[in-house]
């Protein structure tokens, strides 16, 4: 079953055309993820989703109901997180000020306490430090609060943008393997990375955007396979 | 859930020891203190609130509005005449009707009882004031918030002149008890005085008076910093998009920011209004908004007690100074003379301020977050 629908989707930054007939379709609890280039769209289709960009043409349908020319907190709502690119952290906060803001549209004082504590169990590192201002936190520790805020709306489908940007190895294997936990607890993934071997070994489908448009989907695995991915996204001639 | 009478009590205290403070100042303070110190203590009182209600726009939410003393204007004058020509309907003149708590040792005219008539009718105009301030930001706030940067600046700085010139054109005063009882209250809301300014206006505005609503405006804005919606306020001022994100309706938080705010600053003009017994709108330009734009900046963007203490120093400082410069002027010839010298010295305090501690007194940080981090330090 179909948790998200896109389809023609089309987006413009002024003149420039940023996606073209963007279709799209997300399956209810799986990871999928969109890979692509620097400038391919994967942000704005993100951003497009959570209601920060509003579409020039095209549906969005999420659960049934259209998204389009709804507003970001609307969407929230719904149960759609975003955890955005550049991870969005509010850096004078502490990081329990930061968790705290997740559940910003939730009421349910036993669940948020409840995912508060799962998420803290998820993050170890973050229970360390909760009482720490989160500009004081490594690169890692900061996109790990990242995640776990939006995991603290309770939301349906969670949008992760660029998880890996500028993290060590070590640490981006951490964050995967905790992406698969979340996804493995209920949570609907779509997950924009430029690190397509990552992406595509945690996913079970892909998409490849290519200035706009989507050029490929298929499978994670038979993504990964094909001659067109290995040579451009994953450096194997 | 520990609901009842002890959390309401918890709740009210800090207004109770607020009214207490008010009362010392009023009773045992301004009567030994002269009427130089009493002026200056209320100008502090007053301009703690304009400074502390304008934290909540410029410093919580990370808005831009330079029209503060439009509002303040709005505030003043609707409780001016609500004072003014309300006196004049109840009692036929419009001298002071209030008790003790309205009168000021040395005026002469002996004590009445604590509360009376007239101190509900100031009580009154002030809310009134406050009320009419904060429709304004309403109206000020609901287009121009929606857009980002720059854009609410310029509104407000437009805002805060067209204030100006409406009231300025407004019909002459009246002064005759006979016509303004003849007139009908609607017409009396547009003898505001023009450019002669609101005048006559009995002088409510006691010690207090004043810190009972400095006391008002602190606990307001401490306990909205504290809820979770003063966090709402604080994300939007550290990322936008972020904050839009986590689901923060911003422009609906920013607009309600920006009308709480206008309610202080409505207030703050109110007391204003009654504590010099005049108000003119050409006085409170925008060289007033940036008086209070400075307190903010001096104080620590979205600090209550930085903007407090921003306001204390920044009262205080001129009338220092004007005191020095006339010392030192005695030791001068004439023709050096030094005019204005504390002008310049308060511009370089402000400067050398602003190069040694760009993030103001406090930056982020309320005073007691600083107790808090040194026991912390002391515990590890």
């Amino acid at each position: 079953m179909a948790l998200l629908e896109i389809r023609d989707l089309d987006v413009h930054y002024g003149a420039i055309h940023a996606l073209q007939g963007i279709a799209l379709t997300v399956a209810a609890g799986q990871i999928v993820t969109l890979i692509g280039a620097n400038g391919a769209g994967k942000s704005t289709t993100l951003r497009t989703i959570s209601g920060l960009r509003r579409p020039t043409a095209g549906t969005l349908v999420f659960d049934g109901q259209s998204l389009v020319g709804k507003p970001p907190h609307e969407i929230v709502r719904l149960g759609i997180a975003h955890a955005p690119e550049g991870r969005g952290i509010f850096a004078n906060f502490t990081v329990a000020e930061n968790l705290e803001i997740g559940a910003y549209a939730r009421h349910d004082k036993a669940g948020i306490a409840a995912d508060r504590e799962r998420v803290l169990t998820l993050f170890p590192r973050l229970r360390e430090r909760l009482q720490q201002s989160a500009a004081t936190l490594s690169g890692g520790e900061q996109q790990m609060l990242a995640i776990a805020r939006a995991v603290l709306a309770r939301p349906r489908l969670l949008l992760l943008d660029e998880p890996s940007l500028g993290l060590a190895p070590q640490v981006v294997q951490t964050i995967f393997q905790i992406i698969r936990e979340i996804n493995a607890a209920g949570t609907t993934i779509l997950l924009v990375e430029q690190n397509a071997h990552m992406a595509l070994q945690t996913a079970h489908y892909g998409y490849v955007l290519e200035v706009g448009r989507i050029v490929m989907h298929a499978p994670a695995n038979e993504l990964e396979r094909s001659d067109e991915v290995r040579r451009a996204y994953l450096g194997v001639a | 859930m520990r609901l009842g009478v002890g959390t309401l009590l918890r709740n009210l205290a800090p207004l109770v020891v607020g009214v207490a403070l008010a009362s010392i100042l009023h009773f045992w303070i301004q009567p030994a203190s002269g009427a130089f110190a009493t002026k200056v203590l209320v100008d502090i009182g007053i301009n703690v609130i304009l400074a502390v209600s304008l934290t909540l726009v410029n410093g919580f939410t990370g808005q831009f509005s330079i029209g503060h003393a439009g509002f303040m204007c709005v505030g003043g004058y609707v409780a001016a005449a609500v004072t003014y020509y309300g006196s004049h309907r109840l009692y036929g003149d419009a001298f002071l009707h209030g008790g003790v708590l309205s009168w000021t040792a040395g005026q002469g005219g002996v004590a009445g009882p604590l509360l009376a008539g007239g101190d509900l009718l100031f009580v009154v105009a002030c809310l009134l004031g406050g009320l009419a301030a904060a429709v304004a930001g309403y109206v000020v706030g609901l287009p121009s918030l929606r857009l980002r940067g720059d854009y609410l600046a310029i509104v407000t700085l437009g805002f805060g002149e067209i204030v100006r010139v409406l009231f300025q054109s407004t019909q002459p005063q009246l002064f005759l008890a006979g016509e303004i009882q003849s007139q009908s209250t609607w017409r009396l809301g547009t003898m505001l005085g023009g450019a002669l300014g609101f005048t006559s206006v009995p002088f409510y505005s006691t010690l207090f008076w004043v810190y009972a609503f400095v006391a008002l405006t602190l606990l307001a804005t401490y306990r909205i910093k504290q809820s979770g919606y003063g966090r709402a306020f604080l994300s939007i001022r550290e990322d936008e998009v972020a904050a839009e994100a986590m689901g923060v309706h911003t422009t609906r938080l920013k607009v309600r920011a920006f009308v709480l705010s206008s309610f202080f600053a409505g207030l703050a003009g109110a007391l204003f209004a009654h504590s010099i017994g005049s108000i003119n709108a050409g006085e409170l330009g925008f060289q007033k908004s940036f008086d209070v734009i400075i307190m903010v900046v001096l104080g620590g963007m979205g600090s209550i007690s930085g903007s407090t203490l921003a306001a204390i120093i920044l009262t205080i400082l001129p009338e220092v100074l004007r005191t020095a410069t006339e010392h030192v002027n005695r030791y001068l010839p004439e023709s050096y003379a030094l005019p204005d010298l504390r002008m310049i010295i308060y511009s370089l305090a402000l400067i050398v301020m602003m190069i040694v501690r760009p993030q103001g007194l406090f930056g982020l940080h309320e005073i007691w977050d600083f107790r808090k981090k040194a026991r912390r330090h002391e515990g590890t």
